[in-house]
């Protein structure tokens, strides 16, 4: 199974390589965000060093969606998802693999936000370690929850609007528990050992959507057959 | 010899609409049968059947020694299959298009993908080309190599000529004929290109409205057993 993984997540990752949709159109959209949010907030460095993590996780959802959609519209065009099926690959490597290569992406991408909030907000970042952690448990749950819902909503007619209705409210968790954790790592919070704590939160929930999307994924790869 | 594809009065529904409505048919090892009938008759339906990827409601239907009522799943790996669309990546190169539905098939890595690429004459100048750059027969040329590669005793093939140029249909026909005749490959296919089609299959069956219309044989081979026919390796090209 994890060599069938494996090949997925490189032929993902291949793909965001030659056509470079993270970096050249994902990226700046983020930037762009993150300047908006600024001028909205009134050019305010105080005020917005202490929303800067709620900013930074508000704007990885949004951006996350976008590479979601991306990861979806790979296998929904063109038959993808009938050679997948009819490859022979477990689906539950196609499930790990796929949301491996999104945890890979949104990692470049949480990255160059990082540096974003450094420069527009003049964030600075207190608890490197609980930033690591923190940014990486969010982003696996992020990833299985968008893999699971991409493939739930893939081969329906709306799935536009559907993947976002069903996938922010499955994220909330994410957000709250990144969201405490980042203020102790940035220092919003004046008890930073308080984002800890929060950790665990990030921790349960990306256990618990790999499980889930581990299980669901060959009967919803079946079921949301457009045939 | 047991037939490789063995329906009874098979069923399929999409949505609510029966698209196969009782299909008794037979095809065996060695045996070209060309599927035709107006559009909407169930053609593409019965290919997709066979290769397990529409469920077989009611009826029966065992395909290489695999009880498709039972579960169709295991099916899938050992038919080659091509449908409408190409199943290719448009970003990713030919060659590694090739390389990673080759290795997702379990093929051996001795298979090249030159050598996949070469059964369909596929130029060696265009494996570093995106698919997405490639013309509608270039396309079909690499769905119809990577399904020919598979190494399946089955080939099921949707509009195989679709795309194709004179040289790309000459080179595909030469390919099921030799598939047939030397290595005993079962081929079903459905086109609206008869003439061209009828001089390739060895017999037709028409379907209509989800059911066989017309066949020239009657359908009358016993079960096969369930399990009884071994999935070979034979690679084209």
């Amino acid at each position: 199974m994890w060599g069938d993984a494996a090949l997925v997540a490189a032929k993902d990752l291949r793909l965001e390589l030659r056509s470079r949709v993270v970096t050249n159109q994902i990226a700046p959209v983020a930037v762009v965000v993150l300047m908006l949010f600024g001028f909205g907030l009134d050019a305010d460095v105080g005020v917005l060093q202490k929303v800067t993590p709620g900013l930074y996780w508000v704007t990885v959802l949004l951006m996350a969606l976008l590479a979601i959609g991306r990861s979806v519209d790979a296998e929904a065009t063109a038959g993808a998802r009938d050679m997948l099926r009819l490859s022979g690959l477990d689906p539950a490597a196609i499930f790990l693999g796929k949301a491996a290569a999104l945890v890979a992406q949104l990692l470049v991408l949480e990255a160059m936000l990082l540096m974003g909030v450094s420069l527009f907000f003049h964030a600075t970042i207190k608890g490197y370690v609980l930033v690591f952690v923190a940014g990486l448990l969010g982003t696996v749950g992020l990833a299985s929850i968008g893999t699971l819902y991409g493939a739930l909503t893939g081969g329906t007619d709306s799935k536009q609007t559907l993947l976002p209705l069903l996938f922010l409210p499955a994220v909330a968790p994410v957000l709250l528990g990144a969201v405490r954790a980042f203020e102790g790592a940035f220092g919003t919070n004046p008890h930073p050992d308080d984002g800890w704590p929060w950790v665990r939160l990030l921790g349960v929930v990306a256990i618990v959507y790999t499980a889930v999307g581990t299980l669901a994924y060959g009967p919803l790869l079946e079921g949301s057959d457009p045939a | 010899m047991a037939p490789v594809v063995w329906l009874r009065s098979a069923v399929s529904v999409l949505g609510r609409f029966p698209a196969l409505a009782g299909v008794t048919l037979d095809a065996s090892p060695g045996e070209i049968v060309l599927v035709q009938g107006p559009n909407g008759a169930g053609k593409s339906t019965l290919l997709r059947a066979c290769a397990g990827l529409v469920p077989v409601v009611r009826g029966e239907a065992i395909v290489l020694g695999i009880d498709l009522v039972a579960d169709r799943l295991p099916v899938r790996r050992e038919v080659a299959y091509v449908g409408h669309a190409s199943g290719l990546y448009d970003e990713m190169t030919v060659a590694d298009n090739v390389t990673f539905w080759s290795r997702a098939a379990g093929l051996s890595r001795d298979i090249s993908a030159a050598s996949v690429m070469a059964s369909m004459a596929i130029a060696a100048r265009l494996a570093d080309v995106p698919v997405g750059k490639l013309s509608a027969g270039q396309k079909r040329r690499v769905s119809l190599a990577l399904a020919m590669s598979r190494g399946s005793m089955l080939w099921l093939l949707d509009e195989p000529h679709a795309g194709l140029d004179a040289d790309g249909r000459d080179l595909f026909d030469a390919a099921v004929r030799h598939a047939a005749r030397e290595l005993g490959v079962c081929v079903m296919l459905a086109s609206h290109e008869l003439e061209r089609a009828e001089s390739l299959a060895d017999r037709t069956i028409t379907l209509v409205g989800g059911t066989v219309h017309a066949a020239p044989a009657a359908e009358n081979a016993p079960a096969p057993q369930v399990g009884a026919v071994e999935p070979q390796v034979t690679h084209v090209g």
